[in-house]
């Protein structure tokens, strides 16, 4: 009996001591680091981008790379509610992120829009019902990227270049549907190159099977730098300094001109996903990504170069690497590269309008079948 | 007597049942399940960017009413057969002197050679080849010297052989060097020294006995490269659509994994179709 009492009181004991053995762990682990999940395209989760936001928030970044936008929201729609607390998508499927209910609302008072350049603070599907979704993070033009050993600027002012005899089977194509046709929709005149009617978006295909027999091949992000560095291909419509911005830092001698028909511009924003369990985390991320810092590394990005919405980014910029900031033509003072969408020539890359992205996809795959 | 003959014919049994009773087990997880699985996917759909288990016809509707689906399609067939027909008749010459000609010892040496492809990976492998096709790559470079084209060799069906022979020559060398090497000698001897000249040997007594492996290389030859999606993303050029690309395509824009799966049992039908009829014709008797 007595045996029996003392081997109680001994267990007792040693499961207190396990017990707080256990529980150090976790209470150690409380102090350690944090980890802030990112659904992202490539290369954000770059060192040189997080490593002083990981290092000044204690917190590792957790990156999920994707290709596209159907596939960041289907990653999304496929994951449980609260894996993902900050997502970076293209400004155009911000709108399909609000109506899947995948996005939290932010509150403006977070962030200093007061810095935005006056085109950037209420951007086009980041607001809804006067309700913040998303932040601008960059963005950047597409136009005719082009190899100058193979055509020089002032050729490549027009897109009509493509179609010279010099370029059959040296023109190549970036794999996806809105660039292309908006390009080609760009040709055509359309003022608003995504909404377009039936017999626009007849017009805008037909153009498109003109451009075929012009067609080296369809490239994803690798295959574009390396065909274009090479001299592969000479031309590649709806690129932008993203990919010849890479290859010049590397000496290709590439280059993207806005042609007189225009350019579309890419952008890039960043959203808290719905449930997240790091809200305030992915706040402060979000915040210092739009800091001068933040603005900063992004804007000289390793896998993609952009330019970014901020007078206080571009100041800094400016300051530090000034040959990046005349580059991208991000000057402070005289001319610069918002002149291009002040002047009106520069349309926003959007979803189709009036036909569904099904149907710009369907075509897409017609069209590389041709 | 009996009862010792029962006791070794338990013992027997019980032996080829435990060699018998994996086969189902293995058949089920590997062939039958993913193809159950990919026939019910193909009658499912996608909702809001979700696969969702349905009964619909609309993905087989929709793959089927594609205009560009059998363009495609024999698109695919026909470069696959032509890779197979060609890599089969490169591949002879080297596993007619592996069979023939060297020793036992050389020919083990020469297989192991032919194998070692494999050690490294295949994507690896094609991404090297654009450095020797590419603009100002080694092959267009030796072709300017001698005084030819030194165009970029990428993106033609050149350089999609290329991918297609990388993937499947060793496999059919291998093939058919153990075809050949197992054609009775004893009837060549004979032929020999009744007089028959060496092309006659090789017409009327190797490649009837060797048919069945080497028509199997070339099956296997066509059966690698029709669903081949490397090479002809990146060596291609993605200008030869074929399946396999229609099929990433359709899984890119929207998620449509229900299609994706009608492309897919498209393409198994074929196969297995042409494995039948290869299979039939390789083994069939003589005066069948």
């Amino acid at each position: 009996m007595s045996n029996f009492q003392y081997s109680r009181r001994a267990l007792l004991k040693s499961g207190l001591a396990a017990g707080a053995v256990l529980a150090t762990p976790a209470i150690v682990r409380a102090q350690e680091v944090r980890e802030l999940t990112m659904l992202t395209w490539a290369g954000h989760a770059d060192p040189e981008v997080v490593g002083p936001f990981e290092r000044a928030h204690n917190v590792r970044i957790r990156a999920k790379e994707y290709v596209g936008g159907d596939q960041m929201l289907a990653q999304f729609a496929q994951s449980p509610v609260g894996t993902y607390d900050v997502i970076l998508a293209d400004a155009e499927y911000v709108s399909q992120l609000y109506q899947a209910d995948y996005i939290e609302q932010l509150d403006l008072a977070d962030y200093p829009f007061d810095d935005f350049f006056p085109e950037f603070q209420k951007f086009e599907g980041h607001w809804y019902d006067d309700g913040l979704y998303a932040v601008f993070l960059h963005f950047g033009f597409l136009g005719l990227s082009h190899n100058l050993d193979a055509l020089s600027r002032s050729e490549a002012r027009n897109y009509r270049a493509m179609w010279q005899e010099n370029l059959r089977s040296k023109v190549g194509q970036f794999d996806w549907h809105l660039p292309n046709f908006g390009t080609m929709s760009l040709i055509e005149g359309n003022p608003a190159p995504f909404d377009l009617n039936a017999a626009a978006w007849q017009q805008v295909q037909d153009t498109a099977l003109t451009l075929r027999p012009q067609v080296r091949g369809f490239y994803d992000y690798g295959g574009t730098l390396s065909a274009l560095r090479s001299g592969e291909v000479a031309a590649m419509p709806g690129i932008g300094d993203w990919i010849t911005g890479v290859l010049q830092r590397d000496g290709a001698n590439v280059a993207t001109t806005i042609p007189e028909q225009g350019g579309l511009q890419w952008t890039e924003s960043l959203s808290i996903g719905k449930g997240s369990r790091n809200q305030d985390l992915a706040r402060e991320f979000i915040r210092y990504m739009i800091s001068p810092r933040g603005q900063v590394a992004t804007a000289t990005l390793k896998a993609y170069p952009a330019m970014v919405p901020t007078r206080a980014g571009w100041a800094m910029l400016n300051e530090i690497n000034p040959n990046e900031a005349a580059r991208q033509n991000m000057s402070l003072s005289g001319a610069n590269a918002l002149d291009e969408i002040r002047a009106g020539r520069i349309q926003l890359r959007r979803l189709p309008v009036q036909q569904s992205l099904e149907s710009w996809n369907d075509a897409w795959v017609r069209y590389k079948n041709a | 007597m009996s009862v010792l003959s029962a006791k070794v014919r338990l013992r027997r049994r019980a032996w080829f049942a435990l060699w018998a009773a994996p086969l189902p087990i293995w058949f089920a997880l590997f062939f039958m399940g993913p193809m159950l699985l990919l026939i019910a996917m193909s009658f499912w759909s996608v909702q809001n960017y979700r696969l969702t288990p349905d009964f619909s016809l609309s993905a087989w509707s929709y793959v089927l009413s594609l205009d560009f689906l059998w363009s495609t399609f024999w698109r695919s067939y026909g470069l696959s057969l032509i890779s197979a027909a060609l890599v089969s008749l490169l591949a002879f010459p080297a596993s007619y002197a592996m069979a023939f000609l060297i020793t036992p010892a050389r020919r083990l040496t020469f297989l192991g050679l032919a194998l070692a492809p494999f050690f490294t990976s295949y994507l690896v492998r094609i991404y090297s080849l654009q450095v020797f096709l590419g603009e100002g790559g080694v092959l267009p470079q030796l072709f300017h010297s001698v005084g030819l084209s030194g165009a970029s060799l990428l993106n033609s069906y050149t350089a999609l052989f290329l991918g297609h022979a990388t993937l499947t020559l060793p496999v059919v060398l291998v093939l058919q060097t153990l075809a050949l090497g197992n054609v009775d000698r004893t009837e060549m001897s004979a032929a020999v020294n009744l007089g028959a000249r060496p092309q006659h040997v090789l017409r009327h007594i190797i490649l009837p006995a060797a048919r069945p492996g080497l028509s199997l290389g070339v099956l296997f030859a066509f059966l690698l490269s029709y669903a081949e999606f490397v090479s002809a993303t990146y060596l291609g050029g993605g200008v030869f659509q074929t399946l396999p690309i229609l099929l990433t395509d359709l899984i890119r824009g929207g998620q449509q994994w229900p299609r994706a799966a009608v492309v897919s049992l498209l393409m198994m039908a074929a196969l297995m179709l042409t494995s039948l009829v290869t299979v039939a014709w390789a083994y069939r008797q003589k005066g069948n």
